[in-house]
């Protein structure tokens, strides 16, 4: 038991100054029934280090990792590199083993941290304002529908067609018990989004829209014409990132007038660990920040005049608003915006717009290819680097196929929409900076060969 | 508690004082101050070497990004010395004892660390096909087995991020059992000691919510409970053992009381640590508890996250588990999503996440749990237990402890500041822990002690670090109670001094803009 520091000669002498006989004394106020007398049974005991490694090993070898065989999936997850000192950083103790900063005294290392993040994500949204983190852009996204409605005072809410259909989901889910009503529908295999739909949806009782940028089938569309609606009915726009790294080349959603924007941070610094923890980021429009959910952190001085920074204007937040707070959440996703954080200090202005012309060179060059393949279409006019083929056979079957010839060859849209038939056939691709010319061809000749 | 050090070291006293010149940076030694990333790193700098773009014909849309984005970069050995000085400015388990209650603050072990890591957990997609990732299914299904067998509940969804989340998670169960029986109830009642994300949590679905008294034993009051009890009442929120330290006595009476009124009853697993492997909350009869990964499974807290907080069910709620899930057949994993939902699940309340939960706390948990298994951790229970108990009865002397009276506590110790001087507060007893070298303890929590200063020391502190807490926290309380002036300008030795909290919130200042430009907001 490696972790315990207690000797046998120190319990006792520990029970010796609290006047307890034994530890039984000490769970005397759990009732009798409910008291084990011993470990559980079923369960193994102790482990050495060595052997719970052997354990992990063995299935971590049952899994097909994403660096070691031609890998093009997102769909809100992406899979870049990350630069070695960004997890030498966040696996130092100071960062890795403190807690959320409430002794800021003792805190200026993550405060200054997240005051840097906060400045980034707002700058790279286009957007006054951004928190210290959300758990993950789906939680975001609906976070950012509440508080909408705490602005507006209305309760209708637009999805965009192309909202990556996890975050709908988690949007309905909630809508079930806020009262919220949501108008969704699916995305058509078309160049084409539903930009129309939600233009001729907008009232008077609007309290938001929501669009993705670029969107779920890795369509971009300019905002400006929503957000110009939008703000003629009173309603806002809230823009949803699942690939910040576009925002290195495409236009910031807060500067075509999108009034929050919410997205998904794991691109930068965090990696895909099959799906989390992620980072959820949250900016918006330096007026409705006493609405925003979440941690703040802000520059303030000490006694001495010395600048430092603080969690700040917690009067919105459930340890002192209680059941008036605007949301509950507490432990956010602190070192995955740390993660992110020196990423893009990594990268920087520079770094993130040749990054992103990478990419998107990148995927260009894939979508020509993996077009040429005869019954294969590219459905997008517009990308950054992910877009959708339209395969002349039901997607997921050849998705599997793929997966059998050692390539993790994209997400089929019927693994995201299991019930659209009008959407099986299509199959999303992303091309990162970690996509070989070499693994493109293997993918392609592989899919000609599957689908022949 | 005149003797400085309780501990067997005795470090030197001696205090350059105002005798030392001042230096030329402003920097002392190893106290080196660190500009923020706007001052020092440039447009033009990257710490990151990329292959050239090919040429291509641009697909943006013509929503090509020409104004500057305002991202500073600095290259890698920059990046390393900015966060590296950044560290050093906080405290951490790693550097010291960290008795913030209700927190549990333990030991990171880092083979979790190394084991997160691996290719097969940290470098795969969450959407791969179910084949390609079955040694991933298989351990979210082995934590899964651990949760349930612990804590003797029917079931347990992973995907909740984080502990609020967790109780929203049971909150949205417990709402859609009763809108499966056609039954409309509309409160939630809550004890006021409860964390504020109960409240917070049971108003976001919907409920309306209600303070339960507490006994001058600080515990939930069975009989305004019960008198309370009626068919507008969902169920109830309980933290067992509770925020003032103690263990609920009643559990077993307060579930059967709200189940026969027709309610469920949510349990706060914060404190779980307390009683991991010597009490399982099934036989409590609770319904659902969220379960803090990051406390009583040691993942790291990161500085605020992330967590994780899985939700065991009891079989009533079990069928309303949120999707997606891991089920086996036979040696095959496969994930339940919304697709076939209607088949298997068609009960559950829907989906709380993109994805399935936080994988990289999964695979630390799971590593713990195995390396403490059935034995060690209920040897971590009873060890946390001890030290708690050892730091009440070393200090109730000292310090007023308002339900010492009602026996022994569980994990952490509940102390008040009645007694000290005129002028003094539980605050400056904290930062004259800092001080000392300590992060101080949980603080003005729960609400229902005035002052209250919660101290929760966990199982891998040694009777040496106890030792030496309880003769600084001693002597720091003795100091409160005299009216030692230098102890309201604590801490002296920080890296900053008392901060202004009500600056910043007055006048907020969430990003950092050139100097001109704040002028020009102002």
């Amino acid at each position: 038991m490696r972790y315990l520091p207690l000797t046998p000669s120190d319990r006792q002498a520990m029970l010796g100054v609290i006047g307890a006989k034994s530890i039984d004394d000490l769970f005397c106020d759990v009732p009798a029934a409910a008291r084990l007398d011993g470990p559980i049974r079923g369960l193994p005991n102790h482990a050495s280090e060595m052997a719970v490694e052997r354990h992990f090993s063995e299935l971590a070898r049952q899994n097909m990792t994403a660096s070691h065989h031609p890998f093009f999936l997102g769909a809100g997850a992406y899979k870049h590199h990350v630069p070695a000192s960004v997890d030498h950083i966040i696996q130092r103790g100071e960062f890795l083993t403190a807690y959320t900063p409430y002794q800021p005294e003792i805190a200026q290392g993550t405060l200054q941290m997240l005051f840097e993040f906060q400045t980034q994500v707002a700058r790279l949204f286009g957007c006054d304002v951004a928190n210290a983190s959300m758990y993950d852009g789906s939680t975001a996204c609906w976070e950012a529908i509440g508080m909408a409605g705490r602005i507006t005072k209305r309760t209708k809410a637009l999805l965009s067609s192309g909202l990556h259909p996890h975050y709908v989901s988690v949007a309905k889910t909630m809508a079930q018990y806020t009262g919220d009503t949501l108008d969704t529908s699916l995305p058509e295999l078309s160049a084409q989004t539903d930009s129309a739909r939600l233009l001729a949806a907008i009232d008077g009782e609007t309290s938001c829209v929501v669009v993705q940028y670029p969107d779920i089938l890795g369509r971009i569309e300019d905002l400006s014409v929503i957000a110009a609606k939008a703000h003629a009915h009173g309603a806002l726009l809230i823009a949803v990132v699942t690939e910040p790294v576009a925002l290195g080349a495409i236009k910031a959603p807060g500067d075509m007038g999108a009034d929050i924007v919410v997205g998904e941070g794991q691109s930068l610094g965090v990696g895909l660990q099959f799906g989390g923890p992620y980072v959820g980021l949250f900016a918006c429009k330096e007026k409705f920040v006493r609405q925003m959910p979440g941690r703040l952190c802000g520059e303030t001085v000490d006694a001495q005049g010395k600048r430092g920074f603080v969690l700040t204007l917690s009067t919105r937040e459930q340890h002192i608003r209680r059941e008036k707070a605007t949301s509950n959440i507490c432990t956010n996703s602190g070192l995955c915006a740390l993660a992110f954080s020196v990423h893009l200090t990594l990268l920087g202005e520079k770094g993130l717009r040749g990054l992103a012309q990478l990419n998107h060179a990148l995927a260009v060059q894939a979508a020509d290819r993996l077009s040429q393949i005869p019954g294969v279409a590219l459905v997008n006019d517009s990308f950054f680097n992910e877009f959708t083929l339209k395969l002349p056979k039901e997607a997921r079957p050849v998705v599997r196929a793929l997966a059998d010839r050692k390539i993790l060859g994209g997400v089929s849209l019927g693994r995201l929409y299991p019930n659209a038939d009008a959407l099986s056939n299509g199959l999303l691709v992303a091309v990162t900076e970690t996509a070989t010319s070499a693994d493109v061809e293997t993918f392609a000749v592989a899919l000609q060969e599957i689908l022949a | 508690m005149n003797s400085i050090n309780q501990s067997g070291w005795k470090p030197e006293m001696g205090n350059a004082g105002d005798t030392a010149p001042a230096t030329y940076t402003g920097n002392k030694a190893l106290m080196l101050e660190e500009a923020l990333i706007f001052e020092i790193g440039t447009a033009g700098t990257t710490g990151v070497d990329l292959a050239d773009a090919p040429q291509v014909a641009s697909r943006l849309g013509n929503l090509e990004r020409h104004r500057d984005i305002g991202l500073p970069g600095l290259s890698e050995p920059e990046t390393v010395r900015h966060y590296t000085r950044l560290s050093r400015q906080n405290y951490a388990i790693d550097l010291g004892f960290f008795p913030l209650g209700s927190c549990t603050m333990k030991h990171n072990p880092r083979l979790n660390e190394k084991v997160a890591r691996m290719a097969g957990f940290a470098d795969v997609h969450p959407l791969q096909p179910v084949e390609t990732v079955q040694g991933a299914f298989a351990v979210i299904h082995e934590l899964a087995h651990w949760l349930v067998t612990l804590t003797g509940m029917k079931a347990v969804a992973m995907s909740p991020k984080a502990g609020a989340h967790g109780e929203l998670c049971g909150i949205l169960a417990i709402r859609a059992a009763l809108t499966a029986r056609g039954d409309a109830r509309s409160v939630i009642l809550c004890p006021e000691s409860a964390h504020g994300t109960n409240p917070a949590t049971a108003a976001f679905a919907g409920y309306a919510v209600e303070n339960i008294p507490a006994t001058s034993e600080g515990r939930v009051d069975l009989a305004a409970l019960k008198a309370r009890l009626g068919p507008d009442v969902a169920g109830v929120m309980i933290t067992n053992p509770n925020t003032c330290g103690l263990f609920e006595r009643d559990m077993r009476e307060i579930s059967d009381a709200v189940h026969a009124a027709g309610g469920y009853v949510y349990c706060d697993g914060a404190n779980f640590n307390a009683i991991v492997g010597r009490v399982r909350p099934g036989d409590l009869g609770v319904d659902a508890m969220h379960i803090n990964l990051h406390k009583t499974f040691s993942t790291p807290h990161g500085g605020g996250g992330p967590g994780s907080g899985p939700v065991v069910l009891s079989e009533a709620l079990a069928p309303y588990a949120p999707l997606p899930f891991v089920d086996k057949d036979k040696d095959h994993y496969r994930l339940v999503e919304e697709e076939t939902a209607g088949e298997h699940h068609g009960s559950s309340f829907g989906r709380m996440v993109a994805f399935h939960g936080q994988m990289g706390m999964f695979t630390r948990a799971l590593s713990y749990i195995m390396s403490h298994g059935a034995d060690g951790l209920r040897q971590v229970a009873e060890d946390a237990v001890l030290n708690a108990n050892y730091i009440l009865r070393s200090l109730e002397d000292v310090l007023e402890a308002p339900f010492a009276h009602s026996g022994p506590c569980m994990h952490e110790a509940l102390f008040s500041d009645n007694g000290l001087a005129e002028g003094f507060s539980t605050l400056d007893i904290a930062k004259g822990l800092i001080d000392e070298g300590y992060h101080p303890m949980t603080v003005y929590f729960p609400l229902v002690v005035h002052g209250a200063m919660l101290v929760e020391p966990t199982e891998t502190e040694s009777k040496a670090t106890l030792d030496q807490f309880i003769g600084a926290l001693g002597r720091v309380a003795e100091r409160a109670k005299a009216g030692d002036p230098s102890l309201k300008s604590a801490p002296h030795y920080a890296p900053r001094r008392r901060l202004d909290e009500t600056q910043a919130a007055r006048k907020p200042v969430l990003v950092w803009r050139e100097p001109e430009q704040a002028v020009a907001a102002e």
